[in-house]
């Protein structure tokens, strides 16, 4: 496995070589860096916690966190997750060049909060006919029996909070990487709002030339 | 933004300069099966859409006396050429109303450039 965090900058169109107008996600991927490389041995785990996104005013960081920092006297990071990775070592920044076009990624992210919906924004419930005065337009229904249950089944889909929570879509293809600029131009669309973090992840391990 | 402006920018294309009611003639590459050949397709300009790298040109013509439209987006790199042939004189953005005119109804006045 293999991966690297970056910034949602926002969709564009772009041209393939044979004319074909390919729906595009530009992604700011790294530079990132190791910040703490875990081992089995010491924390039960392999695994490799990387840093996007330095804060540059010292004020800013958090207290706590700069502790942390401070013990592998790494800069302060505003975004740190763990991906499961081999080949690096702490302090080697990871670049968007461990990635190559063509590749298939996965990409978590936050995704857009929609507030408090109803069933069929949240659920894709069918709802009622909207007119010959059916009355019954938007509401979810029936949510169960009668005495077997007596109660409303785990998992029931109902109105309530919808968004903003953690999305990944797997499977995009990278259309185009560009590395002096850091940037990632990924196929279709990735959740969240323009500016979101996001965890950039394949399958495939990190090939050699990626190491820096 | 930048980054996606500078992205965008890198696909653009020399666009030789026309208008809605222009006449021009579009040479866009066809691949059949291994070979690549050249089209052209002459026709007027009743409009053009959208911005930047996705504007896009619709263009009609009478073929064997049956109208065809085609749209192109405009920064297509299978488009090897366009050519203006005339310049018309339209108070329109849109020249959908050509449709339904025939024969010299669907003419549009030519651009005069020797006013006294």
């Amino acid at each position: 496995m293999k991966g690297i965090l970056g910034k949602k900058l926002g969709m564009t169109q772009v041209f393939e070589e044979d004319g074909r107008l390919v729906t595009v996600t530009v992604i700011e991927a790294g530079p990132a860096r190791v910040v703490q490389k875990k081992e089995k041995g010491r924390d039960g785990y392999d695994s490799l916690q990387v840093g996007y996104d330095e804060i540059r005013k010292e004020k800013n960081v958090p207290k706590p966190m700069k502790g942390h920092f401070q013990k592998t006297s790494s800069p302060p990071y505003r975004f740190l997750r763990e991906i499961k990775m081999q080949g690096f070592d702490e302090g080697d920044s990871i670049r968007v060049d461990i990635f190559s076009k063509g590749e298939k990624v996965s990409i978590t992210g936050r995704s857009k909060g929609k507030g408090f919906q109803g069933v069929m924004k949240r659920h894709n419930y069918k709802g009622g006919p909207g007119s010959h005065g059916s009355m019954f337009n938007r509401a979810p229904g029936s949510i169960g029996q009668s005495a077997y249950p007596s109660r409303v089944w785990k998992n029931k889909g109902l109105p309530g909070h919808m968004g903003d929570r953690r999305v990944t879509v797997k499977g995009l293809e990278i259309v185009d990487v560009r590395k002096e600029q850091n940037l990632m131009l990924v196929k279709g669309a990735v959740p969240g709002a323009n500016g979101g973090y996001l965890i950039i992840r394949s399958d495939a391990p990190v090939a050699a030339a990626g190491e820096s | 933004m930048n980054a996606i402006k500078v992205i965008e920018e890198g696909y653009k294309k020399e666009i030789p300069h026309f208008r809605i009611g222009d006449t021009v003639s579009v040479s866009m590459k066809i691949k059949e099966g291994e070979k690549e050949r050249i089209q052209t397709f002459t026709g007027v300009v009743i409009g053009r859409r959208g911005g930047g790298i996705r504007e896009t040109f619709m263009v009609r013509k009478i073929s064997y006396g049956i109208g065809v439209e085609k749209v192109f987006p405009l920064h297509s790199p299978l488009i090897e050429k366009i050519k203006v042939v005339k310049q018309g004189v339209v108070r329109r953005a849109k020249l959908y109303y050509l449709r339904d005119k025939k024969g010299k109804a669907a003419k549009i006045k030519e651009k005069t450039f020797n006013r006294k």
